[in-house]
């Protein structure tokens, strides 16, 4: 190693040596100095280019065919050949069928965040019919054609501006 | 994108207008499909398929096995590497099966697989960038139906891929027919391998023919088949 920083590092024989031990210190102590000014600060990591915004992806990959297909077990047993795999075979494809019937009750099916909503909106609606009712009745039971007639006139007079004003 | 469904797609078409489920507004994507930004792209030839109201995927005619993470497959067993077994699946490069991935397996209880064993299992790594792991417990620490199969007899062939899928499907009564002409068991690997175990070489045999016949056969086509093979069956 003929480069110039190198030649001054003593090597590792002579640094073992007792009467070396305060360089070997000191060396050690400029070690740890210098790796303390090199500690990497949180912007080192930062590129300096603009936010990208991720779109979430419409599309979800699903390269397994069997659960696309909804394949059967892959092991059969038929009379009784293989009683273990007749079993498996069996609870197996219960299982699948429970599964595909839930997959497509769910696609018709409405959804509980769908069924609240809709509540909500038809107990709107509804209260405002029942309330329209309610204070409709009330005028209607007493109005009586005088009273309506009297209400008529007072919106039919003049008012006055008052003279203090 | 209605008018697209059923038909034939080619790697590069642009998919538009795919119809999303009301209430998450997703669309799923399946195998075959590939998004690029705001797109789907047709990455495999073949068959556009859509099931109601918004999963699409592409079925194509394949007989390549590509490992996909959960899929179960039947794979032999080609060495043992220290811990783990080296496993033959079809795929590109072998697979890893710990041997802590068996059913009551310890350190110290090691599970009995040798080389050239079959085994009924499933992958619990595969991507693209990471060789593929397999493992012979579901999530409970239950074999369900995996390791180590045909120590007594059965027969392994190779098929294509769809029609294991066809097997398995739902809808396919194959199975279920050839089930009421005679006892017999079966194990279909999503790699398209399968194996199958009957009373005696010949109906193993019936029931292989049979399997490979229906691969192009429509399900009534399928039904005519099984009641002409279940008279023939009795004789045996």
């Amino acid at each position: 190693m003929p480069t110039g920083g190198s030649s001054n590092k003593l090597s590792k024989n002579v640094l073992q040596m007792k009467f070396m031990q305060r360089s070997v210190l000191r060396i050690e102590k400029e070690q740890n100095e210098e790796e303390r000014q090199r500690v990497i600060d949180d912007e080192h990591w930062v590129l300096d280019i603009p936010v990208t915004h991720q779109k979430e992806s419409r599309f979800v990959i699903e390269s397994s065919l069997p659960k696309i297909q909804n394949l059967r077990f892959s092991r059969m047993s038929f009379k009784g050949f293989n009683p273990e795999v007749e079993k498996l075979m069996k609870l197996h494809d219960t299982e699948r069928d429970l599964e595909e019937a839930e997959r497509k009750e769910k696609e018709i099916s409405v959804g509980d965040v769908e069924m609240a909503d809709r509540y909500q909106n038809l107990i709107g609606t509804i209260s405002k019919k029942f309330a329209k009712k309610r204070f409709d009745k009330p005028a209607s039971d007493l109005g009586s054609e005088e009273k309506e007639i009297s209400e008529k006139k007072a919106k039919r007079e003049f008012l006055k501006p008052d003279e203090n004003w | 994108m209605v008018e697209r469904v059923d038909k034939v797609v080619l790697p590069g078409d642009i998919l538009t207008d795919l119809s999303e489920s009301e209430i998450s507004s997703k669309i799923i994507i399946g195998p075959g499909l590939r998004q690029e930004a705001d797109e789907i792209i047709v990455s495999k030839p073949g068959l556009l398929r859509l099931k109601k109201p918004n999963v699409y995927w592409v079925d194509c005619q394949q007989k390549r096995y590509v490992p996909e993470r959960g899929d179960t497959v039947i794979g032999v067993v080609t060495a043992k590497a220290g811990d783990a077994f080296r496993v033959d699946v079809g795929g590109s490069e072998l697979a890893t099966l710990s041997y802590l991935g068996f059913e009551g397996a310890t350190k110290r209880n090691r599970p009995d697989v040798k080389v050239g064993d079959i085994i009924n299992t499933k992958f619990l790594v595969a991507n693209k960038d990471m060789e593929p792991e397999l493992v012979c417990i579901d999530s409970q620490g239950r074999s369900s139906g995996m390791g180590v199969i045909g120590r007594d007899g059965g027969y392994m062939f190779q098929c294509s891929l769809n029609l294991v899928r066809k097997l398995l499907s739902p809808e396919c009564v194959l199975m279920k027919l050839l089930g009421r002409t005679m006892p017999f068991e079966l194990a279909a690997g999503m790699n398209g391998r399968l194996w199958i175990k009957a009373r005696s070489p010949k109906q193993t045999i019936f029931i292989a023919n049979a399997i490979y016949a229906s691969e192009y056969m429509l399900n009534e086509q399928i039904k005519a088949m099984c009641s002409k093979l279940g008279n023939v069956s009795i004789g045996t």
